[in-house]
């Protein structure tokens, strides 16, 4: 019982770090900021823009599979305590 | 070789391929039929739900919606693919575990409760039709432009095509057609762009080349610009939209990605939880190559148009240019008779048309690229519209076979009753989809974008606290979806087909677009659940106990 609410704690943890950063990149620097961004290039991307059609996608793939390695090693980890 | 022939093996051959695997993986039981008795691999998954996805409409028309709005057009781009990592991370691995077969059977089983699983059927029916009728329609528009069918015949041939493979194959069959079509897709989509992005920028990779310098040395987005300003158009880096509007609209195609029933459905199909993480992941990672590559192909189409047709004579133009002008597509009225194209924001002064959907489809031509890769570019965008359409009908007809007949009707049907039950549903689904692809209602442009909205303000809310909170209840979450969906339908409604009274943009709420809206109506169910679930009972033990069960990834 109390490894299964630590296992959950851990879980949501997870997520609200994981969601930050969702947020931040997209609905912060993507649109949010995009204009004080956008002063900042970036090779030939103004960097607000970059977020909102490039950056932010990228880092929800990266995001995802971040988690996938924390869940499985989460899950590992609970596993063994059995 | 002649265009045409090219085109009919390219997709004849494809067809055949999705043919011959329907046959090979045919579904013998209900399990096999709604989620392909749970063994479909992660990466094939991937693939399967990155084809599910994309419809024709991120195929064909998305680059060029982007190309005419620039910034703004960033709604599609994240909208479209952050509601992945909501999926990921807030639905899928535990709707996996819960390990039944629709999203209803989840607020059913959850909420105990029949009147939230019919309130659940009914939306997915209202979101999965309102979509589906808009692919049939996307499939015959594909044949006519490029097979010279009329789409009436277009959309039947299609509508033969998906009948045949998801009625036999069920989830099944749908699985590995759609890892097919997704290979036939993004090699469509990505040859052209690899070829166009090395004659623009010389770079190979268009990620890259979207970033760097043209022939003359000047960044591309500082050119394109530039030309914009020139022309009175609006600068293509920074939007016309309200920093609020774009917001909501982002949070509403997010959240509603996450809550369309035919995506969720897919995380169904693998054999553990940890498979339904790695799924998402790898959907996502297959659908960026084709999202961060639009906004490229937007760049250099936009660019290079501007640069073949701003004040050139029209004698000289390029022939692709005359071949779309025959089709329609490209509009060109010489208003002040100097033989020149004024291509101007102006609207008064301005003498070209040019329909989005060129942005993709005149590409191989722009580039130069031989007959066969056009023949590709037909074969990739009905995949594209194929895959979708067959991904929503098992939605439809598992919705009316299981939901509604299995769980509410008819509880006592036998397995091989359940099954025809589910067959003959699709059929009913592809006839009238097929129907309303021929016969168009008005409201189905209009209304398709909209899906999205429906199902954040509908779904996602109780699904999402059905997980996440042992406190709601059935009273709560019943009353959010009512009111949520209620609310979306009435405000698209009202700014869409002006009933209730109608009224123009000065009238929208905050100023927020009926497109951004179910992110406000979403924010309401939330507010209404949690707010009626405090003054009813708390669901008991047993609810209490399917919800520690969801949360712990371990099969016993």
């Amino acid at each position: 019982m109390k490894n299964k609410q630590t296992y959950w704690k851990t879980n949501l943890k997870y997520l609200v770090i994981l969601l930050s950063i969702w947020f931040t990149v997209s609905y912060g620097f993507g649109i949010l900021l995009a204009d004080q961004l956008n002063q900042i290039q970036m090779g030939g991307f103004k960097l607000g823009f970059w977020f909102a059609q490039q950056g932010a996608i990228f880092i929800f793939v990266i995001l995802i599979f971040v988690y996938i390695y924390l869940m499985n090693r989460l899950d590992r980890k609970f596993k063994n305590k059995k | 070789m002649e265009l045409q022939y090219w085109i009919w093996i390219a997709v004849g051959l494809s067809f055949t391929l999705y043919i011959t695997i329907a046959i090979a993986s045919r579904a013998s039981s209900t399990g096999e039929f709604y989620i392909a008795g749970k063994g479909v691999p992660p990466i094939a998954n991937g693939m399967a739900t990155a084809a599910d996805w994309m419809s024709a409409a991120s195929f064909i028309s998305m680059a060029g919606i982007i190309s005419f709005n620039g910034y703004d057009g960033s709604v599609y781009l994240m909208g479209w693919t952050g509601g992945y990592v909501l999926l990921a991370l807030l639905l899928a691995p535990y709707l996996r575990k819960f390990g039944k077969f629709t999203v209803p059977d989840f607020i059913g089983d959850r909420y105990y409760s029949n009147v939230a699983r019919g309130v659940a059927v009914f939306c997915a029916l209202i979101v999965s039709f309102t979509y589906i009728a808009g692919q049939m329609r996307g499939v015959g528009v594909v044949f006519s432009r490029y097979l010279e069918v009329d789409i009436t015949t277009g959309v039947l041939i299609g509508m033969l095509i998906v009948l045949f493979y998801a009625v036999l194959g069920g989830m099944k069959g749908i699985t590995y057609t759609q890892v097919a079509q997704y290979c036939v897709l993004i090699f469509a989509f990505m040859l052209p762009a690899i070829f166009i992005s090395l004659m623009i920028t010389g770079n190979a990779i268009p990620q890259i080349g979207f970033g760097s310098t043209g022939s003359d040395g000047v960044y591309l987005l500082d050119k394109l610009d530039g030309l914009h300003r020139e022309l009175g158009f609006h600068e293509y880096t920074s939007g016309k939209k309200t920093i609020l509007d774009v917001f909501l609209i982002t949070a509403a195609l997010m959240v509603g990605t996450a809550g369309l029933p035919h995506v969720i459905v897919r995380f169904f199909t693998v054999k553990k939880v940890s498979d339904a993480r790695k799924s998402a992941g790898w959907a996502l990672l297959f659908i960026a190559i084709l999202y961060t590559t639009a906004p490229a192909v937007a760049v250099f189409s936009r660019t290079n148009l501007i640069e073949t047709v701003s004040n050139k004579s029209y004698n000289a133009l390029p022939e692709w240019f005359n071949k779309w002008e025959a089709t329609g597509l490209i509009t060109y009225v010489d208003k002040n008779q100097d033989g020149l194209v004024q291509y101007l924001a102006d609207s008064q002064l301005n003498e070209l048309k040019v329909d989005a959907d060129i942005m993709v489809l005149a590409n191989p031509e722009i580039a130069d690229l031989p007959n066969w890769v056009i023949a590709i570019m037909a074969a990739g965008a009905l995949a594209a519209a194929l895959s979708t359409a067959a991904g929503l009908l098992l939605v439809i007809s598992s919705s009316v076979s299981h939901d509604l007949i299995k769980k509410m009707i008819k509880p006592d049907v036998s397995e091989k009753g359940e099954l025809i039950a589910a067959r003959l549903s699709a059929v009913g689904a592809v006839i009238l989809a097929a129907y309303f692809g021929i016969n168009p209602p008005g409201f189905v442009a209009a209304t398709v974008a909209l899906a999205f909205g429906l199902a954040a303000a509908s779904f996602f809310p109780a699904i999402v606290m059905g997980i996440f909170s042992k406190r709601m209840n059935k009273e709560g979450a019943v009353a959010g979806m009512v009111v949520g969906i209620l609310l979306m339908l009435f405000y698209m409604t009202k700014f869409k087909f002006g009933w209730f009274g109608g009224g123009t943009e000065k009238d929208w709420w905050l100023g927020i677009s009926p497109e951004g809206f179910g992110s406000f109506a979403m924010m309401v169910n939330f507010i209404v659940s949690i707010a009626i679930s405090r003054f009813t009972p708390a669901p008991d033990t047993e609810i209490q106990k399917l919800i520690e069960d969801i949360r712990n990834p371990d099969e016993e």
